[in-house]
């Protein structure tokens, strides 16, 4: 299946992972792929854990990602990236936004959240971008534009020409947005600057 | 943009359905909201220029509509979830009966795995109670292809048909080739034929016969059918894969030979047989239950899959919840993948993350003031449902939608005659959401006026059909096509139904809405209680100005917690809102008993 590239985006309701699915899907359309995604609707839009996926190459078959073959494992939230981490291949890279959510279940009193997410995250990933999508996004003025930051950093782990996500971008989102949305993305792929291995 | 990608979009499988009907030259289409199936509608609504859409009160409303579309000629279909078909079941079982003359298609949605549903029925059960064919897509193109298949099916052997999708089918997408709309046509309007559309038992009995005579040509065109196909490969291992199935089998096991059911119901006997043999190991992968399976084994064919079959052991393919390539490896002999270093990740304590009532929701006023109750509370569908989770814990039952005011009947009566001896009877409180009622929860209502019960029955009207995001229904004033229309009133519909007590509270309003349950649950009669508040993400306004902790007032009595708001959190021993995801509905403000909540400086409420 070395031909199928598979991602895995996850996060919290309400974080905009949807919308980050639809632009890296299209994305590879504009680029000519067969593409295949999917989404969990209803439920996990109430502040639930959201996992989402994108694959595409000449033919993809299976919307689901096998566990250990996705390329890159991108979280807008920093423990819901270990919640899912087993999609990642062990060369896969790892893109993770150290938001930290805490859910209703630590407030009441019924769990704890990690207080060591960070090193559990450097112990996880052999390939890991640890970075502060929510600081960037509100230097760029909107902390909901975190989503495209995102993906501006998990787009240094894909084929995808440049010219593919500004075209997926216009399609998925009003003109008006366009301009701070082209250049959120290209904020998250410098932030993955150093993270990036040598061999992509 | 190439000439290659300018006619392929992204389509979900519910978009894609949309778009089949739309080309196929669908001209009406109705349904009720239920996830997975809510987007077919939505999408549809963007061809209203040529399509009529519409919300029904319920699925059955939603079916007839079809069916008297149906009968004037027009091409129709009609969405709705996996139990919503439960609620369609009367008019569907005697349409198989009368037929159809426009092409009618019943696109119905399961969901396997639960993602969002009390249960996991498969819907191909129906199409055999209901002698009707059943066609199964196993990505969008496929949607968009087999909605048009469907149509002339159902109108070459005038039957209604079920499109049946899944969860991960409907939620998925994948790149369509789209086409152009094909001329509607409505013929020339209802033929009157008495014979044909009347089924007292004089005509009905040869509808009957005319049923196994359909159901015999049915089964004779699945066998040549493009929706069922067989893809020879490796003889050593043939799989019949049925709907997403397909894909998974395809996707990890490229060399086998595949026979593809896309037409489930009229069995295609003949390709069966003819695969059959021409394979040496036969098995069979379908989601949910085992029909596939069953009947192969009932033609006298050798296979395996839930069953085990004579070639020795092998991993049975699971029954129960949703398929995908990781659970099936093991099926076909196959290791899941290497996995990632990240399998050591120390990720068994994560706390868990379930979804919850947003932030601001007007149902948390109402269930905060239940919890000063010793009451039972017999819940219903919608997200109203998600007040079973802790800390709110105020919803004791829920059955299917509009359970939560008969069973609320039920359950008073059952504990007025209980032995006193063994305690006190329980008050009973039945809560169902504003769309709900209207779909099914004003029957009950009258039940209990007419049948003299004492149940408070709480209807928590947010203004919208909340849960599958947010649609119209009959008290919103607002069709789907997107007109100006009448609101039907909750309480108008109580005092219709003979209830005296009618009492409408502000959920925000704690105290007023306390002394309302207090007064009701006193009583030993009937109380309708209309809890009103729009859903703040409908109207996309925050409730008020965000919130903020006074640390130095708040003395950790941890009161404001038991809201379960995901705007509150407690952690390092401190208690703070979180102002992003606040939205000013105050009512931390109004549980503490510290004062210390306020407005959050540089909070502008919109």
């Amino acid at each position: 299946m070395s031909e199928t590239t598979s991602i895995v985006l996850v996060g919290v309701g309400g974080q905009g992972i949807l919308l980050a699915t639809q632009i890296t899907a299209r994305a590879a359309i504009v680029n000519g792929h067969d593409v295949k995604t999917n989404e969990v609707h209803g439920m996990a839009q109430r502040g639930g854990s959201v996992v989402a996926q994108v694959r595409y190459g000449e033919h993809v078959y299976s919307p689901l990602v096998p566990e250990g073959t996705a390329q890159v494992l991108a979280s807008l939230e920093r423990i819901e990236a270990l919640r899912f981490a087993s999609y990642l291949a062990p060369d896969g890279l790892a893109v993770v936004s150290s938001q930290a959510i805490i859910p209703v279940t630590v407030s009441s009193g019924q769990a704890g959240y990690p207080a060591d997410a960070e090193d559990r995250l450097r112990a996880a990933f052999k390939r890991l971008a640890y970075i502060d999508a929510i600081g960037a996004a509100e230097r760029l003025c909107d902390s909901r534009i975190a989503n495209v930051i995102l993906l501006g950093a998990l787009s240094t782990a894909l084929s995808l020409p440049p010219e593919c996500w500004a075209e997926a971008i216009a399609q998925c989102v009003k003109p008006a947005y366009r301009e701070i949305n082209v250049r959120a993305f290209k904020e998250g792929k410098k932030m993955v600057g150093s993270a990036r291995p040598s061999t992509a | 943009m190439s000439q290659r990608t300018a006619t392929r979009a992204l389509l979900s499988g519910n978009e894609a359905i949309a778009r089949g009907a739309w080309e196929a030259g669908v001209t009406v289409a109705t349904g009720y909201p239920g996830t997975p199936s809510t987007e077919i509608l939505e999408a549809a609504r963007a061809y209203k220029k040529d399509i009529y859409c519409e919300w029904s009160p319920n699925e059955k409303v939603a079916l007839e509509v079809a069916a008297g579309a149906s009968l004037a000629g027009a091409r129709v279909i009609v969405t709705m979830k996996h139990v919503g078909l439960n609620v369609a079941a009367d008019p569907l079982m005697t349409l198989s009966y009368i037929g159809t003359v426009g092409g009618l298609v019943i696109c119905v949605a399961d969901d396997p795995g639960m993602h969002s549903s009390q249960n996991e029925q498969d819907t191909r059960h129906y199409a055999r109670f209901a002698k009707i064919p059943i066609l199964e897509p196993s990505d969008s193109q496929e949607a968009m292809d087999f909605l048009a298949l469907a149509l002339e099916l159902s109108e070459t052997h005038s039957t209604p048909v079920i499109l049946r999708s899944t969860t991960r089918v409907s939620h998925s997408s994948g790149a369509v080739r789209l086409g152009e709309r094909r001329a509607a046509s409505a013929g020339a309007g209802f033929q009157k034929n008495p014979q044909r559309f009347v089924p007292i038992p004089l005509n009905a009995r040869p509808m009957r016969v005319r049923v196994e005579e359909r159901t015999a040509a049915l089964a004779e065109a699945a066998n040549n059918s493009p929706a069922n196909r067989i893809e020879w490969a490796d003889r050593g291992l043939g799989i019949i894969a049925e709907g997403i199935a397909y894909q998974y089998v395809k996707e990890l096991v490229p060399d086998a030979s595949v026979l593809k059911i896309g037409w489930v119901w009229p069995f295609p006997d003949e390709l069966l047989r003819e695969f059959a043999a021409g394979v040496r190991r036969l098995i069979v992968v379908e989601e949910l239950d085992d029909i596939l399976e069953e009947h192969v084994r009932s033609l006298g064919i050798p296979c395996e899959g839930r069953k085990p079959g004579p070639w020795g052991a092998r991993a049975a393919v699971p029954g129960i919840g949703e398929l995908s390539p990781d659970r099936l490896s093991e099926v076909f002999g196959k290791r899941p993948q290497a996995h990632s270093p990240a399998t050591s990740v120390n990720g068994k304590d994560l706390p868990a993350r379930p979804p919850v009532l947003c932030p601001a929701c007007p149902h948390r006023g109402m269930f905060f003031a239940l919890g000063k109750f010793d009451v039972v509370v017999t819940g219903d569908i919608g997200c109203y449902a998600l007040g079973v989770f802790p800390p709110l814990k105020r919803i004791d039952t829920i059955l299917c939608m509009g359970a939560g005011v008969s069973m609320a009947h039920g359950m008073q009566v059952a504990e007025r005659t209980r032995n006193i001896d063994e305690g006190k009877p329980r008050k009973v409180v039945g809560m169902v959401g504003d769309s709900t009622f209207f779909h099914s929860g004003i029957t009950g209502l009258l039940d209990i006026s007419y049948n003299k019960g004492a149940a408070v029955i709480i209807v928590v009207d947010n203004r919208t059909t909340a849960m599958t995001g947010h649609q119209e229904h009959p008290g919103t004033g607002r069709t789907l096509m997107g007109e100006q229309t009448i609101s039907a009133s909750v309480e108008d519909f109580g005092r219709a139904c003979g209830m005296k007590n009618i009492a409408t509270v502000d959920p925000y309003d704690l105290k007023t809405t306390t002394e309302t349950l207090q007064q009701a649950l006193d009583s030993n009669e009937p109380w309708l209680i209309v809890s009103r508040s729009p859903c703040p993400l409908y109207t996309k306004k925050s409730v008020g100005p965000a919130r903020q902790v006074n640390q130095e007032l708040c003395k950790k009595c941890k009161l404001c917690l038991r809201l379960g708001c995901p705007a509150i959190e407690y952690v390092d021993d401190e208690i703070k809102v979180n102002e992003m995801l606040c939205g000013g509905c105050a009512l931390c403000e109004k549980v503490c008993k510290d004062g210390a909540f306020d407005i959050a400086q540089g909070a502008c409420s919109e």
